[in-house]
């Protein structure tokens, strides 16, 4: 059996830049679900102080070079960028990988294009770095959280295309606004 | 009529635009209706009812007669203000409600009909008889009642939705808003200054007065420069506030593209939802009209209006003017008009009174009692203290008081307070939580007022923010005492227009009191006042204090009206933003969906999924051809389908075997590692939920699935029962559906297929088995077990390698002699083999009827156990599964019946949830539920469609129909 082929659901769709304001697919690499089991918070943070990362508090996130914890739920982040620790018996360790499909949007007017989609406050002031969310993109579930002065999207994989064509719609629409 | 030297308009652009096809010139800065009042265009409308000649009434978003319809290519928004429109390059726009033209309407015959149309008239007049309303009536009254037309082409232009959040909302832009908003930017709160209009200044734009010592204008662009420069406000012209909501969020129309030329990418409009920590109500006041007899004529204006035509756009609204009103702050507008070169006939003054100095004729306790001029106003009479007058005039300016605009107070079911000395509502405090009324939205209507209450509240505001406000001074400003003597309206032989919209005089309220509807809401759906575009803007508390008069009351005896959002009209177009064509849901792809696509694969949906309904060949003329030859695929050799959308949970922790027992009817904690066990799970209701396979990959580690339909409900269900039932057992769980790409490999060449990628040849591996398997080195799941009663698998790859491996196995599957199925097959399928879908278990549906009473098991207590004991889920009375056969085509939805009985709803016996062509069986088949079932097996039924117009006869039968002994998902 030769080797398959892997395709990200983005396969082939460039970055869309306008009014300085980028939005483009990334590859996330490794994305592991970890759901802590009861009492056993220590155990986790343990396990996770090798990446330099400690589980985070809800709507939270933790960067340490290439690796990231993000809240994704009650007792639940995802460890993305880097393969998960061995948790042992502490913590439910799920495959997220291919499950989701990651957006990066950068630049001074990203706030106002998540004010179309998504009802939260997205200015820095309010989701600077270190915040994480869970909430609706559009009409779909996505995971938000302040990466790098861009803004991290991930929603499911099979939604990806309706998740950017959305994004790149809302950008478009800001970008006509400038022009007026 | 425009006047050099005045006005905000920019002179040197001009901007050309066209009102029923004849072409104008305006200036930018322009509204469409200041630039027809300076080329002299006086009547732009005829009105609801009666179809009478209506001009331009005011020169805000209270407008109730300047409606016009903005025309594009194929679309055109009717009921638009002609006082809020921009005017552009381009523009055009017509009016509206007449047959013919705006001059010759046919249907002002109405008005000559007048006496019999009065409040009420199609209540009693209409009711006989009876089938007359729909056909007839009804039909007649629409064509010619009603304002603007709708194009009958859907919308296609750009709207968007949007939300906003900051620490104080101020709305509207006048003096106090200003303030307010100037005094809180200061402090460093973060600020949105909201204005309807499109430029910002509230009423100081159409006054001409000092503020600190200078031009009140040049404070406003100070305070706008300022404010414009802070990088913690935003401001927000041309956006209207429309409702106030729940915990400090209000809705707001923004006007973004409609003052230009469509573009493809600019929204028309957005509609904001913003979320407010503290709210500053500034939105002025509206000058109330004056019902004295025939009062509907255009050329008849508010003062205001007036004024705001000449001061801000340069025009004046007529040639000899004369002023009516009741206070003296209306004076202000002749003095203005005069200053300005215009001839002003004479100030009719109310008030006995009052001062009778001005520099032109003042005539004390006038009347207006008739108007004269056929399609524009050419002279007025009545009489005053001296005596009648008649003055020819074709502009009369009327000024009643002022309204506060406090309509967003009473969003939340808050009720204003009368104040005698105003005659007019005030807002009640607190009526909306955080939101304070200032100005004279608050009753203070001097500019020195406005400004005192504005920085006072943004203080106060401040206060609950928690930030300390800087030293903002107070400019100094005009402070003049409001003083009114109330006038409502002036008797006479002719009617007195209360709510010009919708054509309600005062006589029609007179009427409501006197039939009996003299509640204030009675009254308003008898008379139709205030519910008009304007919603009673100009009439509510006229109507009020008519009918307090009417019924002997006072007018807080007679109560309030109701005002409701939103504020003006929003286009349904906005509200709807973001859920048109593809936007209205997401679309959900499988990793298989580009090559089912190239194959040509006519993709249905499933939920939110596309799934491939078959796989065309060449000389295939009918679905059905395909389908067949798919099914065939299985049956004979070996058929490969993307099942990717069913719902997979991954369940961990030493509890989830005791919480998949509670879940299900039957038991997990059982089920060896490495094995597949089919589950059945009930509602709490005791009816069934969904039905799927779980796996056990490890010890305290099992994959449930779910149903296509079901996936997200099942998710829900499982969060709900572990919070409500079990929230501290040691278990985790979370969907995987999306993680992985499943592909079911069935028929008797399944094997062969398998062993070609896998790595290492399959060994044992029966039935119902699961285990970790390698191809080209990735890492897989695969599960044997069956949907089509033949050997089956499926194995699961994680998704980044979906597609590689649907379009190797495909092609292996051909090489073979089957190839890929699709839904139809999958279908065909199942239906032989009786497997139930979310056709058959559509929720009405117990464990009994399905035949799976025993899967519920004895031993152990799940969710819905006691609830499906009740009495009427089992029995012979229940409709219950049973297989039916055909010789002739019948559909799913038709309904059984005993022969012989008649065919009645109340006679069936039960009906057929799915069914298909079987190519296996060469005949019809279907899964159906009928009354006492397993004991009629053999019975031969009339099956009656009504919706198909079928009538046949089919015969009950086991529903396992190929392979009832299962030997061939064993082999």
């Amino acid at each position: 059996m030769p080797e398959l082929i892997a395709k990200p659901a983005l396969a082939g769709q460039g970055a869309l830049t306008l009014i300085g304001t980028t939005l483009e697919p990334v590859d996330l690499g490794p994305i592991t679900s970890v759901a802590v089991f009861p009492g056993q918070g220590k155990a986790v943070d343990k396990a996770l102080k090798p990446l330099g990362l400690g589980f985070p508090a809800p709507g939270s996130m933790q960067a340490h070079g290439a690796a990231r914890i993000v809240w994704t739920g009650a007792d639940q982040a995802f460890v993305i960028g880097v393969a998960a620790p061995d948790f042992g018996a502490a913590a439910a360790v799920t495959d997220q990988s291919g499950g989701w499909s990651a957006l990066r949007l950068s630049g001074p007017a990203t706030a106002q294009v998540m004010a179309r989609l998504c009802p939260l406050d997205f200015r820095p002031s309010a989701f600077g770095p270190g915040r994480a969310a869970r909430a609706q993109l559009g009409h779909m579930n996505a995971v938000f959280w302040a990466d790098d002065g861009a803004l991290m999207i991930l929603t499911f994989r099979s939604m990806a295309r309706t998740a950017w064509d959305e994004c790149a719609h809302a950008l478009t629409s800001v970008a006509a606004r400038a022009g007026v | 009529m425009r006047i050099t030297g005045k006005g905000l308009i920019d002179r040197d652009t001009q901007v050309s635009f066209r009102f029923n096809g004849a072409s104008f010139v305006g200036h930018r800065g322009d509204t469409l209706a200041s630039a027809l009042l300076a080329n002299g265009v006086r009547m732009v409308g005829r009105s609801f009812k009666y179809h009478r000649p209506r001009g331009i009434l005011t020169a805000g978003s209270n407008e109730p007669n300047a409606l016009v319809e903005v025309v594009e290519d194929g679309q055109q928004t009717p009921n638009t203000r002609a006082t809020v429109q921009e005017i552009f390059d381009g523009l055009e726009a017509r009016s509206q409600n007449h047959l013919g033209t705006l001059r010759w309407d046919l249907w002002s015959l109405n008005d000559l009909a007048a006496p019999f149309l009065s409040a009420g008239f199609y209540y009693k007049t209409f009711m006989w008889p009876r089938a007359f309303w729909e056909k007839l009536y009804e039909p007649a009254i629409r064509r010619a009642a009603g304002l603007g037309r709708l194009s009958p082409n859907a919308d296609t232009a750009p709207y968007e939705k949007a939300w906003a959040s900051c620490d104080l909302l101020v709305i509207g832009a006048g003096p106090s808003g200003l303030m307010a908003a100037l005094t809180a930017a200061r402090a460093g709160a973060d600020v949105i200054l909201a204005d309807e209009d499109f430029r910002m200044g509230g009423s100081l734009l159409s006054a001409d007065e000092q503020i600190g010592g200078a031009p009140a204008l040049d404070w406003v662009e100070g305070v706008l420069a300022e404010l414009h420069s802070l990088p913690n406000v935003r401001l927000m012209p041309r956006t209207t506030i429309t409702g106030a909501y729940d915990h400090g969020t209000y809705g707001a129309l923004e006007r973004v593209g409609l003052h230009l030329a469509p573009d493809a990418h600019l929204p028309r409009e957005c509609f904001w939802r913003i979320h407010a920590a503290r709210a500053i109500l500034t939105t002025g006041a509206l000058e109330r009209p004056i019902a004295f007899p025939l009062n509907d004529r255009p050329g008849i204006m508010m003062a205001g209006a007036v004024q705001t035509y000449l001061n801000r756009y340069g025009v004046a609204s007529g040639r000899r003017v004369t002023l009516y009103a009741n206070n003296d702050a209306a004076r202000n507008t002749a003095r203005q008009l005069m200053a300005a070169g215009v001839r002003v006939a004479a100030i009719l003054d109310s008030r006995p009174d009052a001062s009778s100095i001005e520099d032109c004729p003042v005539y004390l306790g006038a009347e207006v009692l008739e108007t004269h001029g056929r399609h524009a106003l050419r002279a007025i009479q009545g009489r005053h203290t001296g005596g009648e007058f008649r003055l020819d005039t074709d502009c009369l300016a009327m000024s009643g008081g002022w309204n506060p605009s406090l309509h967003l107070t009473c969003h939340m079911n808050g009720r204003p307070r009368w104040s005698e000395d105003l005659a007019a509502f005030v807002p009640s405090e607190g009526a909306v939580p955080g939101l304070t009324a200032a100005g004279a939205a608050n009753g203070s209507f001097s500019t020195h007022g406005a400004l005192a209450s504005g920085h006072a509240a943004a203080q106060d505001a401040l206060k609950h923010l928690g930030r300390s406000a800087p030293d903002t001074p107070l400019p100094a400003a005009d402070d003049a005492p409001y003083r009114l003597t109330p006038l409502w309206s002036v008797k006479g032989k002719y009617r007195a227009w209360l709510d010009f919209a919708n054509d309600v005089t005062t006589k029609d309220i007179v009427q409501s009191a006197q039939e009996g509807f003299t509640s204030v809401e009675h009254m308003k759906r008898y008379t139709t006042q205030g519910m008009a575009p304007d919603q009673g803007k100009n009439s509510n508390v006229a109507a009020l204090a008519i009918l307090a008069d009417a019924t002997g009351r006072s007018i807080p005896e007679t109560g309030t009206t109701t005002f409701r959002p939103p504020y003006t009209p929003i286009s349904i177009a906005a509200l709807g933003a973001g859920g048109r064509g593809k936007t209205f849901a997401p679309q959900r792809f499988m990793t298989s969906d580009q090559a089912s696509r190239d194959r040509g694969a006519p993709m249905i949906e499933a939920g939110l999924w596309y799934r491939p309904s078959y796989f065309p060949k060449p000389g295939e003329t009918h679905w059905r051809d395909s389908c067949n030859r798919e099914v065939a695929y299985v049956r004979h050799a070996v058929g490969v389908a993307d099942v990717s959308t069913l719902g997979k949970i991954d369940i961990q922790g030493k509890d989830a075997a005791r919480f998949l027992d509670l879940i299900y009817t039957n038991t997990f904690s059982t089920l060896p590692v490495g094995r597949v066990r089919y589950g059945l799970m009930l509602r709490e209701d005791g009816l069934v939920l969904d039905d799927g396979t779980t796996a056990r990959l490890g010890e305290n580690h099992y994959l449930m699935t779910t149903t296509t339909a079901a996936a997200g409900l099942v998710m829900r269900h499982l969060d709900f029962i572990h919070q409500t039932h079990c929230a501290t057992w040691d278990l985790r769980f979370i969907s995987v559906t999306e993680a992985w790409a499943q592909f079911a490999i069935a028929g008797p060449q399944a094997q062969a297929l398998l062993n070609s990628v896998l790595d290492q040849p399959l060994g044992d591996f029966p039935f119902m088995a699961t285990g970790p398997v390698t191809l080209g080195g990735v890492q897989a799941r695969l599960f044997r077990i069956s949907f089509s009663g033949e050997q089956g698998y499926e194995i699961a790859v994680p998704t980044r390698y979906g597609e590689a491996l649907f379009r190797d196995l495909v092609a292996r599957a051909e090489t073979m002699g089957g190839g890929p199925y699709g839904m139809e097959a999958l279908n065909v399928l199942r239906l032989e083999k009786g497997f139930i879908t979310h056709a058959e278990i559509h929720g009405r549906i117990s464990a009994f009827d399905i035949g799976m009473a025993r899967m519920v098991a004895a031993k152990k207590d799940c969710i819905g156990k006691a609830m499906a004991a009740r009495g009427g889920l089992h029995g012979p009375a229940r409709e219950q599964l049973v297989g039916i056969r055909g010789a002739v085509e019948f559909g799913a939805g038709a309904h059984l019946f005993t022969k012989g009985t008649r065919i009645h709803r109340e006679t069936g016996q039960g009906y057929v949830t799915s069914m298909c062509w079987s190519p296996t069986l060469k005949e019809w088949i279907g899964l159906a539920f009928v009354v006492n079932a397993p004991a009629r097996h053999g019975e031969v039924m009339r099956l009656v469609d009504h919706m198909r117009g079928t009538d046949v006869e089919v015969t009950l039968c086991n529903p396992v129909f190929f392979d009832p002994e299962g030997g061939k998902l064993r082999a």
